[in-house]
């Protein structure tokens, strides 16, 4: 099919952006998205022209560098998966695709669709953990848990820290984020200990890194790649209440 | 010739890691405080290290490719994480799984580092429940097992068909912890490009801010690599894009011995290659064994049908269905170790009996196992999986049999270390699969997370005690030092250069044509005449790509196709070195099979005699042949014995 593109280019996180189009031929329908996107970069390359710059590595929809704005959606049209799992089968020959970073003030764009997504991380290191050392631990069968319990945990658990829910937000809110991790060690006995200050600190640093607010319109649950579900906001805002109500100092 | 010394401790089997860490010097806490650690990589096996470092109180420096550490390779790992609980009471124990790894990896590894990896296998799972890793768990809540290849027992953990992501979030979360204290530095986007020696002991790195192309100096006491495997060489491969062999290389330029580094362990269940512009290749757990069945047709005109559309798997009648691993391999049946499978498989194609457009695939069959358990059983195994097939090749897989083919998918070798893993140079580690140690010629599933997780949390923490006990006298090291300010010079001369031959060819054109002629000759089947032709070939494309790369962009930004061609240079000179060494070794084991060293049935053909050792290649300059050393492999407690899965 032939293709054509409108991408954002953007020499660096100060230079000003714009679109610029492309026209790609004879792509296969079982091509993915970033293969196409692939040889429309080999084109530019053998033109002498700076190929658009794109986050990407594993390209099987697990280690979330891959984003993507495509034709307004994150992840583009298609529901539970990621940019790099698309194929270009849902695409139709002579259609126009409009490509764009992930547009989130958290989320400085570094060039053409990449972003920096650092503010994950202090989110993560201010809380995001169980506080165990290396060594000296008990047996691994020592608490059993209940089956239904780690299943809720492993599917909080299976957030890829891709963002996008915090692009498909109106407010830039990262909720879904969090609270799929409050979420993950709040029901397992091992996070519970915890639980309470992590909530605090968690919420703390996304609000300080200028994450907005979430106002339950759900786009977050919508995009997610990984149909991380939202009554984990839910439940974090159960924790989080519980936290202020109990908020005693000493233990 | 050098005298490689693996250092393995006196002592029964079971007494050396203990007798090691009774008698190994430590570092004392305030001391501790003193001495800078740089670890790069933050797979299972640097986070762990790093996140282990750092609690014990040392100066920690972590670096990555990546934008954040979460994003390893390792985040990739599906099916599980072998460990010796004997959670299900079916006759496992430390012995079986050592013996097991052992045979997997074909009597190629060193029996005193594959046991001390068997023995702390537990304390990893104990370590990730803690972390708060959400294993699978039965219905009484405890923990869940399933079944991997070259293993009669069913020892492997796993959370769904994510276990890799699952243990490297707990790495990266005890990181995260140690980062927010601050006793970790985290400098993501940074490109290893030189390791820094100084009187003959490693003292830093060079790197490259992969956002400014700054070129930066850091120094430590000690280094450690944890860069990952560089199964990259053959182009397509199940690794991540960005998953290269750049840092091991340099180190091995820099003097560091390079391990066995032919051999590589190709993945019996890949989806299959589809087109020119395919970037990568995707792996199917090989947890999918324990309930598929693999099949061909069993006569060669059924095959021409399938292949051209005119006849379906379905109605094809059981009689003529060829369940040739089954046939082979009874004993073992769909569960026979990888090379094995994947060798099998090759040899099922090349005899014309392969199905798909190209006939380079098999059947992988569930239809039996849908049958017996019921489909909901199945999807709750494998519903991801299923469904990463389906967005794939746009196939309903329970109602049409999986087409499968082997794909390159992780590399026994690496930088030689020894029981320590210190690498040749002194105060430089290598750890996880950027290391050659435990696998052997072949590694049995679920055994990299093992590794890596096992060098990271319970072995290095010690090891690196031991040498930086000699180190506490030293200052910080300055970077200011004539070999940084030479090693910055070298890394930004070699960037100018690549930058300004201005030829004709992509830098993927390159890759593309090394992957090519590694495939095809450094592959699968390897023989005389194809490894020497591959030298050859290899040659004479490294002439070419320093005539005729074109590398856009400059230095001073974000420039991907700068990163891929520094990538590509070093993959060159890599896959001349596993030709080599697959030309030396002159006999078949575990993934290396050289065609002229097989038994009358095709299995692979050890020469023992000849052969028990590691082959530690020594740099001796650029276009100069390499030197061979060997470490020879000593077996004391167990016998060795042809592999046998019949
Ligand atoms: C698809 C797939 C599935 C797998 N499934 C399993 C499984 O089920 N069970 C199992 O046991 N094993 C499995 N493996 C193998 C296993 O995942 C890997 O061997 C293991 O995760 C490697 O971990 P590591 O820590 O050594 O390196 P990696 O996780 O690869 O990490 C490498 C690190 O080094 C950094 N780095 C790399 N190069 C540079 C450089 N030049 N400069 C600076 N930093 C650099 C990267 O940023 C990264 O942080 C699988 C592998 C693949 C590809
Ligand atoms: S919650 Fe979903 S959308 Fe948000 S980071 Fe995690 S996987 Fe991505
Ligand atoms: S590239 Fe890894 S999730 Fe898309």
């Amino acid at each position: 099919m032939d293709l054509t593109l409108k991408i954002w280019r953007q020499a660096s996180a100060k230079a000003k952006g714009h679109f610029v189009n492309y026209q790609v031929q004879n792509i296969s329908a079982e091509a993915s998205f970033l293969e196409m996107l692939d040889i429309l970069n080999e084109s530019l390359v053998a033109k002498g022209e700076e190929p658009v710059a794109f986050d990407h590595d594993c390209r099987e929809g697990i280690c979330g560098a891959c984003s993507l704005y495509i034709n307004g959606r994150p992840h583009g049209p298609d529901r539970g998966i990621t940019t790099c799992q698309m194929h270009m089968r849902n695409f139709k020959h002579g259609e126009t695709i409009i490509i764009e970073p992930w547009r989130a003030k958290p989320f400085p764009v570094i060039k053409d669709l990449m972003v920096d997504r650092s503010s994950f991380d202090e989110i993560i290191q201010a809380g995001g953990f169980v506080s165990v050392r290396t060594g000296g631990i008990p047996d691994a069968n020592s608490i059993p848990i209940p089956r239904r319990n780690a299943e809720l945990a492993m599917d909080a658990a299976s957030c890829i820290g891709c963002g996008a829910c915090v692009a498909a937000c109106k407010n830039a809110s990262a909720m879904l984020f969090v609270s799929a991790k409050v979420s993950q060690f709040a029901l397992l006995p091992q996070g519970r200990i915890e639980a309470q200050e992590r909530v605090q600190r968690m919420v703390a640093k996304m609000d300080e890194l200028g994450f907005g607010n979430c106002t339950n319109t759900y786009a977050c649950e919508a995009e997610c790649p990984k149909e991380i579900s939202a009554s984990n906001i839910a439940r974090m805002n159960r924790e989080f209440l519980s936290a202020k109500l109990l908020a005693h100092k000493e233990f | 010739m050098t005298k490689l010394d693996p250092k393995i401790p006196k002592g029964q089997l079971d007494q050396k890691w203990t007798n090691y860490k009774a008698h190994q010097n430590l570092v004392n806490p305030s001391n501790k405080r003193r001495l800078d650690i740089i670890v790069v990589g933050t797979g299972l096996a640097g986070a762990a290290a790093a996140a282990s470092f750092g609690e014990l109180g040392f100066n920690v420096k972590v670096f990555g490719i990546h934008d954040s550490p979460r994003r390893a390779h390792s985040i990739a790992a599906q099916g599980g994480i072998n460990a010796a609980k004997n959670y299900p009471n079916d006759g496992d124990s430390v012995f079986r799984l050592f013996y097991d790894t052992i045979k997997g990896g074909d009597y190629r590894a060193r029996e005193a580092n594959v046991f001390r990896l068997a023995e702390v296998s537990n304390s990893i799972i104990d370590q990730c429940v803690a972390q708060g890793v959400p294993f699978a768990r039965d219905y009484g809540g405890l923990l869940d097992n399933r079944s991997f290849g070259g293993a009669q027992v069913s020892r492997t953990f796993y959370a769904r068909g994510q276990t890799g992501q699952q243990l490297l979030l707990g790495a990266y979360s005890a990181l995260s912890k140690e980062i927010g204290k601050k006793t970790v530095k985290m400098y993501t986007r940074r490109d290893l490009m030189d390791v820094v020696i100084v009187d003959g002991l490693a003292r830093g790195i060079i790197v490259r801010n992969l956002i400014t192309g700054e070129i930066e100096r850091h120094s430590a006491h000690a280094v450690v690599l944890a860069t990952g495997g560089y199964g990259n060489v053959f182009f397509l491969s199940t690794n991540a894009m960005s998953s290269n062999g750049s840092a091991i290389w340099k180190a091995y330029k820099k003097g560091a011995f390079f391990g066995n580094p032919c051999f590589t362990q190709i993945h019996p269940t890949c989806i299959p290659v589809h087109g020119e512009y395919q970037s990568k290749l995707t792996l199917m757990s090989e947890s999918l064994r324990n309930d598929g069945r693999i099949w061909v047709p069993k006569k060669l005109e059924d095959a021409e049908k399938i292949r051209k559309g005119t006849l379906k798997a379905g109605n094809l009648k059981e009689e003529d269905r060829d369940y040739y691993l089954e046939r082979r391999y009874p004993a073992f049946g769909n569960l026979v170790p990888r090379d094995v499978a994947s060798r099998a498989a090759k040899e099922r194609c090349d005899a014309g009996f392969g199905v798909g457009t190209t006939g380079l695939a098999v059947y992988l069959d569930f239809t039996d196992s849908i049958k017996r358990l019921g489909k909901n059983v199945i999807e709750s195994r494998y519903g991801n999986l299923f469904q990463m097939y389906e967005k794939i090749v746009d196939e309903n897989p329970y109602e049409n049999p999986m087409m499968i083919y082997p794909a390159v998918h992780y590399t026994m070798g690496g930088i030689w270390v020894d029981y320590e893993l210190q690498t040749t140079i002194p105060g430089l580690f290598a750890a996880g699969e950027a290391n050659f140690s435990d696998h052997g010629a072949n590694r049995l599933g679920a055994s990299a997370l093992m590794q890596g997780l096992s060098d990271g949390y319970f072995v290095l923490p010690y090891t690196i005690q031991n040498y930086l006990a000699n180190q506490i006298q030293i200052p910080t090291i300055k970077t200011d030092l004539a070999e940084f300010v030479q090693a910055e010079k070298e890394t930004k001369d070699l960037i100018q250069k690549l930058l300004t031959i201005n030829g004709k060819n992509t830098v993927d054109s390159y890759h593309r044509k090394l992957g090519l002629i590694m495939w095809d000759n450094v592959g699968m089947g390897r023989n005389k005449e194809g490894l020497t032709k591959a030298i050859e070939l290899i040659q004479e494309l490294k002439i070419d790509f320093w005539k005729n790369v074109k590398v856009t962009g400059t230095n001073d930004q974000v420039n991907p196709e700068l990163e891929k061609a520094l990538r590509v240079a070093d993959f060159i000179e890599l896959g001349e070195l596993m030709a080599r060494d697959a030309l030396s070794r002159q006999e078949s084991c575990g993934g290396h099979f050289r065609e002229e060293y097989q038994t009358p049935e095709g299995e692979a053909l050890r020469d023992d005699k000849d052969f028990t050792f590691v082959s530690a290649w020594e740099y001796k300059g650029d276009n100069v042949e390499p030197e061979m050393h060997k470490e020879p492999l000593v077996f004391e407690f167990i016998e060795v014995k042809q592999r046998n899965y019949k």
